[in-house]
Parts: C-alpha cells; structure tokens; sequence
C-alpha cells in the first residue's frame, strides 16, 4: 500500500447518503479534493451533476460553504466572491470553482477565460466526464470520437476532444494539473499544491460516468485506470511554464508500456458502434499527444 | 441549529443522508471476511483501499474495517480493488441477478 495514503486528510467533508449515482467517479474525486482543501474554502458551481450531489434545498451533502450560480458564469462568479472577501478584508479563504465538462469546455470557457485573462486568484476544477451527464448524456466537446450519447445516437461522435488544457495553457497561467480520479492520492497532491498557489490555477479531473459510458459501477476505478494507460488522459502539472509528467503517466513514460485505446474502449458500451476506422483515428490521435507529452518532458 | 441570516433567502444546512437511506438503492450488499483482510491480520494500519476508493465514504479506515449499510449504495468498487479479496458482493434478499 501507499505510504502516502496516512498523510491523507481523515477529516470528511462529503457526507454520505448524497444523490450522486451508485460508483460515480466525480463523487471520488471530489471526496479527495474536498479532503484536500480542507475548511476555509468557498466553492462555486454552475448547473451540473455536482448540483445533484450538493442536494435540494433545505439541506445539504457538503459541509463547505457553496454558492450556486447560472451556467455561464463560473469564472464570474468566482470574480465576484473574490471581490466581495477582499471587500471584508479575508485573505485567508480559497475560492475554488468546481464545473462540468459542458460549464468548462462548451458554455463556461468565456467567463473562464476572462477570469484567467483577470489573473483572478481562484481555483478552477473541471470535471471531465466528456458529456452532459446530468441531463441524460448529451454530446458535448469533450466527448471522444466513436461514442455514442443521445445527441448521436446512431452515428457516434465524429469530432475529436477538444484540448481544454492546451486552450488554458495558452493563458499563462502559474499552475495547470490533469488528474484522475482513479489515482486519489496523486489528485489530492495537485490540489494541496494548487492551494498554496497565487493567482488563477486549472485542474481538469478525469471521472468516469457508469450510466453515461455504460459500463457497471464497480469497473469504475478499473476504467479510470485504463484511461491512464491507454494515454487517452495523461496526467502531468505545468506549473510556472514547467511540464512534468506525474504518477502512472510518468512509470508509463519511462516503461514504454503504453496499452493500446482498444483496452480501454471494449469495455464501454458507449463504444459498441465505433467503427474500426474510428479506432484507428482514436489511435492516431492518442499517439501524436503522447509522443509531444514525451517530447515536452524530455526538454 | 444557528441563528438564521436575514439576507440570505435560501440557504441549505449540512445533513448527513440528503437523498435519504441511500442504502436502499442497492442490489448486492459487500460482505467482509475479516480473516482475509490485511490490516485486520496483521494487526496494524495497511492496505485500506477500500476505504481509499470508496465514493461515497462509507468506510471507515479502522481495524476492524466497517461499512455503514445505511448508506453504501452498493457500486462494488471495494470488492474489486480489495487485494486480498476479502469483500464479496452478496444478493440482497429477494433480489436476483
């Protein structure tokens, strides 16, 4: 086992008996990272399946103070909290906001954006379950070529993900993380060390979906795991322009013992209509971001 | 209960069991065999990735180890990732596979 694993915060800021879905991967990650922050944090979260496991009014799964706000608006309305606590002289609190792959990649990357360009002092989260899970799995850009939702029901997507890290990168940023929630441990470190930097800081989680991939809850860690392997998420930290690859990513990178993506999507039932030419272009495309992974942390 | 603030129109109060017993969505029910558990046989903290990987937080990192039943949703990541394969997923009563 880990040593690292006693270092973890024992502290619960989840509670059980939330709404979150049975062997959901955001509800992991999102233990961890609560576990990470710690108290004097606020969060802020658009519309997405968080505000399902944050829960109905009058009560509340989360002991952390949370402020719900439209959609669009994430990066504003972390703007605004900032605004308001240094108003009241609070210099000690983190404001982390905490969105969807839709509220990050498709209708949230404005306010993201301007807020970045604003060097707001925040946290932005993105959990990427690569669709709109929460109202029922619609296509969103974060969704891979070949699965299906039910915005592509027959055809599969056809369009490839959309690099979010390389669009935040882009903004200089002093410290950008890709995680997943499949090695608890390496996600608690990058938002531990996201803490005790200043200024605009991104992490994007990578958290499977059992209803919206298809696959049963318990292959949940398996499939996180397999994620990692395949190189469909690589995890690293570039933090102050520096790129490191970390954890499972790093081993991979030194074994050369990349897994083919056919490992990772014979599992899934939001594959079952891919075709072989899409397979090969998912290869493809997998391939040419590791070998820059390589290449960049080789330099 | 704390004193209520009168700017803030609808606020939500922390309460463990939001969504009710959770533990009622469950098919199977995970089953700990103590005798193969690790931390249980050797008498001091290791392993523990159940606990690790629990999504809920239902587990508690204790020797022995307990799950609270009331709310395990019954997802079966334990019984997967345990090492020593001391969980098993057992059929809750009157339901089959």
């Amino acid at each position: 086992m880990p040593e690292s694993l006693f270092k973890v915060n024992i502290e619960e800021y989840m509670l059980p008996g939330n709404r979150a879905c049975s062997g959901c991967g955001l509800s992991l990650a999102y233990r961890y990272a609560l576990k990470a922050l710690r108290k004097n944090t606020i969060l802020t979260i658009p519309a997405s399946c968080l505000t399902v496991l944050h829960g109905l009014y009058p009560t509340t799964s989360v002991v952390i103070p949370c402020l719900n706000c439209a959609f669009a608006s994430t990066g504003a309305s972390a703007s605004g909290i900032l605004a308001g606590l240094k108003a009241l002289n609070r210099q000690d609190i983190t404001v982390v906001a905490f969105a969807g792959d839709g509220g990050t990649f498709d209708i949230g990357i404005q306010s993201l954006s301007g807020a970045a360009e604003r060097e707001t002092d925040f946290i932005f989260v993105c959990y990427d379950n690569e669709g709109y899970m929460n109202t029922g799995t619609q296509r969103s850009s974060a969704t891979p070529i070949g699965a299906l939702t039910t915005t592509t029901p027959f055809l599969t997507k056809q369009e490839h993900k959309k690099d979010m890290l390389k669009i935040m990168e882009a903004h200089d940023i002093p410290y950008l993380a890709s995680v997943s929630s499949s090695y608890p441990v390496d996600l608690y470190d990058k938002f531990v060390k996201a803490k005790r930097i200043k200024g605009t800081r991104y992490i994007q989680i990578s958290a499977p979906c059992p209803p919206g991939w298809v696959y049963p809850p318990r292959d949940t860690v398996k499939i996180g795991r397999l994620a990692v392997e395949t190189g469909m998420v690589v995890l690293f930290e570039i933090e102050d322009g520096k790129f490191q690859l970390t954890g499972r990513s790093k081993t991979l990178a030194q074994r050369g013992n990349k897994l083919p993506v056919i490992a990772y999507i014979e599992r899934q039932g939001r594959f079952s209509k891919i075709s072989a030419e899409q397979v090969a272009q998912l290869q493809n495309w997998v391939d040419t971001r590791w070998e820059e992974y390589l290449r960049r942390a080789s330099t | 209960m704390t004193k209520k603030d009168d700017n803030i129109s609808a606020m939500c109060r922390p309460a463990i069991g939001e969504a009710g017993k959770t533990g009622d969505w469950r098919d199977k029910r995970p089953t700990i065999d103590h005798n193969k558990c690790i931390p249980f046989i050797k008498k001091k903290p290791a392993c523990f990735l159940c606990w690790l990987y629990c999504p809920d937080g239902v587990i508690t990192a204790t020797i022995p180890i307990s799950i609270d039943l009331d709310y395990c949703k019954g997802c079966g990541i334990c019984a997967e990732e345990c090492p020593a394969k001391a969980i098993a997923m057992i059929n809750e009563e009157g339901k089959d596979d």
